[in-house]
């Protein structure tokens, strides 16, 4: 077993699987069994285990920090179909197996926006919403003009349906331990090489022919939909729980492209902002200590 | 009729034939909540083979754990059939009316004509947002149609100018004048958007199978 260890990350105290729904969900879980539950959700193509370092900041302080693999990420089972409404009531099934009542929930990028839809429909459930990076904003094609969308859009679904033809047979690529970093070092391009060889331990798996990462190769980026990001903003403003959002100024291949002036009027009554300049979309792990004390001084300090 | 099972992802979609013979398919989507007839339905007068899908989650297809549909995915079950028939016109009823104008739009050049007819499933969800629940279901005993199916699959979101784009692609990408057929007598608000689109054809469905068997 390959193991590579990177400066304060930690492996979950516990890890178990949930039925939700006839899909197996992989839990982890840090700090005290006792203590408050916490929720973090990971965003699209990553995994609960890249909160590894992140997680246990919010431990220390004496959360019960839980996150979950989303159906098909990490180790949870590959379910046949995928969509934003099942993802929503997987982590619906993961939170009531934790708790009936309201707690701290974060989340990144996708699984940012993802609470922000589950916090309008159910606000209960949450005592606070963190966005991390997770903000939407409006896709930047405003100036192109609809007969060359309509081209773009044609190239998009042959694309994505030219893939859903291949998914039955498909496997993901294998490689090297430091091939798999470097691949995801093209959608990860801020973050250390160190860290990204630690993610591969955690997040892919070894056989005779190499890595490969675990996400269900179903799946990928790109697709099409009636969805517009603008319909998960108006959800905000209305959300009558403490908010906190997260962003980065620099853009990279996995940021929304959030600008802050456009976001702010939406930020909920009473809404904080934060803006990280020079950091990138993935906020949590590249300031870990910088994000997770923002977080728990949001939080009104430790337990 | 005989059945041939098609792999898409983890799920095994039924796909019927009714009616042997050569030249272009037909092929048959039915509504939501529905399965595929077993026999070619009295109004159809094809010249060659009758096919017919059962979606995802009903009829003989797999019926999965968990939800997760989308119009989408539906969409691309469809496009799975059209990879193992080729060339074929389409003919969708309800639901089915909806993924046949979307397969039109999204595999131009290989869906020769739609017709679009009245059934279970036409008028779909919402155009836009709204106020969200989000059901979990009882556990199914795996029998169709899928109850995750209907639920998701009757919210699915359908904003006109959506519709409308799959006409547009379906004109551009196609070579056909008219392309599409709508043949029901109900017009949903995705479908009102579809008729005032240049090169779709208001016919009763029989003209509609005759036009595009013409092609």
């Amino acid at each position: 077993m390959t193991t590579v260890t990177f400066p304060g990350a930690e492996a979950p105290a516990r890890q178990h699987e949930l039925d939700v729904d006839g899909v197996i969900i992989a839990v982890h879980e840090w700090g005290d069994e006792a203590a408050d539950p916490l929720f973090l959700v990971h965003g699209g193509s990553d995994f609960g285990r890249t909160y590894d370092e992140f997680a246990p900041r919010l431990a220390a302080a004496g959360w019960r920090v839980i996150t979950w693999d989303q159906r098909g990420h990490g180790d949870s089972g590959r379910a046949a179909l995928y969509g934003w409404d099942a993802d929503i009531r997987d982590a619906i099934g993961v939170m009531t197996h934790f708790t009936h009542r309201p707690a701290p929930v974060v989340g990144h990028s996708k699984g940012g926006a993802l609470m922000i839809q589950l916090a309008d429909a159910q606000p209960f459930r949450f005592s606070h919403l963190v966005n991390l990076d997770g903000l939407p904003s409006k896709r930047p094609m405003s100036d192109v003009s609809e007969h060359e969308r309509g081209r773009m859009v044609a190239s998009d679904l042959a694309g994505w349906l030219d893939h859903r033809r291949s998914t039955a047979t498909a496997t993901r690529k294998p490689g090297s331990l430091d091939e798999l970093a470097a691949r995801r070092a093209r959608s990860n391009p801020r973050l250390a090489m160190d860290w990204l060889r630690y993610l591969v331990t955690v997040g892919a798996f070894e056989s005779e022919d190499g890595w490969r990462w675990k996400l269900d190769p179903s799946m990928r980026f790109g697709g099409f939909g009636p969805w517009r990001p603008e319909w998960t903003a108006y959800r905000m403003p209305g959300l009558g729980m403490p908010f906190l959002g997260v962003i980065g100024t620099e853009q990279e291949p996995m940021g929304w492209g959030t600008v802050p002036d456009q976001i702010r009027p939406l930020i909920p009554v009473g809404g904080r902002l934060e803006v990280l300049e020079g950091v990138g979309h993935f906020v949590h792990i590249e300031q870990p200590a910088v994000v997770a004390g923002m977080v728990i001084d949001f939080l009104g300090g430790g337990r | 009729m005989s059945t041939t099972y098609l792999a898409h992802n983890q799920v095994q979609l039924a796909l019927h034939q009714l009616q042997d013979g050569s030249g272009r398919p037909l092929l048959l989507l039915h509504g939501l909540g529905e399965a595929s007839p077993t026999t070619v339905p009295d109004w159809i007068d094809w010249p060659g083979p009758v096919h017919a899908l059962d979606f995802t989650g009903h009829g003989a297809s797999t019926v999965p754990v968990g939800g997760g549909y989308s119009a989408e995915i539906i969409l691309a079950d469809a496009d799975v059939a059209l990879a193992h028939l080729g060339e074929c016109t389409v003919v969708g009823r309800g639901f089915g009316a909806y993924i046949a104008l979307m397969l039109a739009g999204a595999r131009a050049a290989q869906v020769r004509g739609a017709v679009l007819c009245d059934g279970p499933g036409l008028w779909g969800g919402p155009s836009g947002p709204t106020s969200a629940d989000f059901v979990v279901l009882a556990p199914s005993d795996g029998s169709a149609p899928d109850p995750y199916a209907l639920h998701e699959l009757s919210k699915d979101l359908r904003p006109a100018d959506y519709a409308a784009l799959f006409v547009r692609l379906a004109m551009e990408h196609s070579g056909l004048d008219e392309p599409l057929a709508v043949a029901g007598v109900v017009r949903p608000p995705w479908l009102e958007a579809v008729v005032r689109e240049v090169g779709v054809v208001e016919c009763s469905r029989e003209d509609a199978l005759a036009r595009f068997a013409a092609l």
